[in-house]
C-alpha cells in the first residue's frame, strides 16, 4: 500500500456516487480548481501572443465576440466564484469555524455564487 | 399484523481472484428489520457461501459496516424501511478503501494498526468524554469511572473518505479523531505522528467521515480541532514553553 498516483485513483476523485454534500463540494472544488489552472495557462499563452503587435490584438478582440468564447468566459467566471466562495468555506472550517454547519455553509455560499453568476451573465449578454 | 415487503437483495460477490459481480436474492422482509437481518437470511436459507462480518447486532462491535445503496452504513442498526421501498432492489457492497477478503468481508488490519499508532483509547475517564452534556458538568471525583470511547472502529469513515481512497498511507478520519481525543498535551509524541503529510494536513474537508459515522465521533470536527492542537503545540515550542 502506498500513495503512488494512478489513472483509476484520478477518476475516483470525481465519482459522485455514494457521496454526500461535503463530498460533492470537494468534487466541485477540484473540478473548478483544475479548470481555473487550465485557464491560467491559456490566458498566459494568449497574453504572450497579444504582445506580438496591434494586428494580433485586433484579432483577439474579434475572438471575444464569438459566442462559444463568450460562454467559455462565463464558465471561467462561474468557476472562479464557486471555487473562491467554497475556498472561504474550507478556510473557515479549517479554523474550526462552522465545521458542524459545513452543509449549510455550502448551500449558503452556493446561493451567493448563483446570484453573482447571474449578475455577471446579465452584464456580459445584456450590458 | 406485521407489515411485509418483497425486496430484491443485490449482494456484491467476490471470492479469491474473481472480479466483483452481483447476485440477486428475492425475499420477504418486515421493513422494520435491519439490513443485516436480510443479509443473514441469504446466508441462513439461500447461500451458505456468503461471507460477511458481524458480531454484536447492536452497534457496539463495529463489524457490520457495508455500503448500502452506495452509502456506508452500520447494517445492524439500519432499518430496511430507511433505505428502500416495497418491491425495490437493495444493493449491499463491501466497504471501500479496504482489501476485500471475501464477498462483503474486508481486511481492516491496516486501519487497526493506525489506531494503535495514535494510541487510541478504548476507554476513557467519564470526565473527559465529550457527550451531550458537556464534560465539565461531571464532578471531578467521578474520574474513576471509565466509559467506552465513542469510536466503534467500524471503518465507515475510512470507506467514505475520498482522500483515503487515493492515499492509503493517510492516517484517516478515525485515527486522527482518536489522536485528538488523546490530545497532544497528554501524549506529546502524537505531534510527530499527526503533523506530517499523511497526518492531519492531508484532509481536504470533504466531510464524508462525519456524514457516515454512526456514533458520536464527528471525525471532521475532531480533525480540525487536532489542527488547532498541532498549531498550539508548535507555537508553544517556538516560544519555549513546551
Ligand atoms: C478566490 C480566491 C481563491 C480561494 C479563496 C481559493 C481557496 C482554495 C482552497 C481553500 C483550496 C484547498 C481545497 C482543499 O483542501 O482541497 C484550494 C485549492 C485549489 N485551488 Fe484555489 N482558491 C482561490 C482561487 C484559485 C484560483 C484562481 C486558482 C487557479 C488559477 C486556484 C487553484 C486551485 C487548485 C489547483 C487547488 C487544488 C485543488 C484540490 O486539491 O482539489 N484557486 N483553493
Ligand atoms: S470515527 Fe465513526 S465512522 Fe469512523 S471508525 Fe469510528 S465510529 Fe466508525
Ligand atoms: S454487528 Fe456489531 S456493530 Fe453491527
Amino acid at each position: 500500500m502506498n500513495n503512488q498516483p494512478s489513472a483509476n485513483k484520478f477518476w475516483a476523485w470525481f465519482n459522485p456516487m455514494g457521496r454526500q454534500v461535503g463530498g460533492w463540494a470537494f468534487i466541485l472544488n477540484r473540478i473548478t480548481a483544475l479548470g481555473l489552472t487550465f485557464y491560467l495557462f491559456l490566458h498566459l499563452i494568449v497574453l504572450n501572443q497579444l504582445a506580438q503587435g496591434p494586428a494580433a490584438y485586433g484579432g483577439f478582440i474579434a475572438l471575444t465576440e464569438n459566442p462559444i468564447v463568450k460562454l467559455g468566459e462565463l464558465l471561467v467566471v462561474a468557476a472562479a466564484i464557486m471555487h473562491g466562495l467554497n475556498g472561504i468555506r474550507i478556510i473557515f472550517t479549517s479554523f474550526g469555524i462552522g465545521v458542524t454547519r459545513q452543509k449549510e455553509l455550502f448551500y449558503g455560499f452556493m446561493v451567493v455564487a448563483l446570484v453573482a453568476i447571474l449578475f455577471f451573465a446579465a452584464r456580459m449578454y445584456m450590458g | 399484523m406485521t407489515e411485509k415487503w418483497n425486496i430484491t437483495l443485490r449482494v456484491s460477490r467476490q471470492k479469491d481472484t474473481e472480479n466483483q459481480h452481483f447476485d440477486d436474492f428475492k425475499m420477504e422482509v418486515n421493513p422494520d428489520e435491519y439490513v443485516l437481518d436480510a443479509v443473514e437470511r441469504v446466508w441462513a436459507f439461500m447461500d451458505r457461501t456468503l461471507c460477511y462480518r458481524h458480531a454484536c447486532h447492536h452497534s457496539t462491535c463495529g463489524a457490520c459496516g457495508m455500503r448500502v445503496n452506495g452509502v456506508e452504513k452500520l447494517t445492524c442498526i439500519t432499518p430496511i424501511r430507511a433505505v428502500t421501498s416495497n418491491g425495490a432492489t437493495l444493493k449491499v457492497e463491501p466497504l471501500r478503501n479496504f482489501p476485500v477478503v471475501s464477498d462483503l468481508a474486508v481486511d481492516m488490519g491496516a486501519f487497526y494498526r493506525k489506531m494503535e499508532v495514535v494510541s487510541a483509547r478504548a476507554v476513557l475517564p467519564i470526565t473527559e468524554a465529550e457527550i451531550e452534556n458537556p464534560a465539565t458538568n461531571w464532578p471531578q471525583n467521578d474520574a474513576q469511572f471509565l466509559r467506552l470511547s465513542d469510536c466503534l472502529e467500524c471503518g465507515l469513515c475510512i470507506s467514505a473518505c475520498p482522500v483515503a481512497a487515493t492515499s492509503p498511507e493517510y492516517l484517516g478520519p478515525a485515527p486522527l479523531a482518536a489522536a485528538q481525543d488523546v490530545g497532544i498535551h497528554r501524549n506529546p509524541e502524537l505531534l510527530g505522528i499527526v503533523d506530517c503529510e499523511d497526518g492531519v494536513w492531508r484532509c481536504h474537508s470533504a466531510f464524508e467521515c462525519t456524514a457516515v459515522c454512526p456514533s458520536f465521533v464527528d471525525p471532521a470536527r475532531r480533525i480540525m480541532a487536532l489542527r488547532t492542537q498541532v498549531i498550539g503545540a508548535k507555537l508553544g515550542k517556538l516560544f519555549g514553553k513546551a
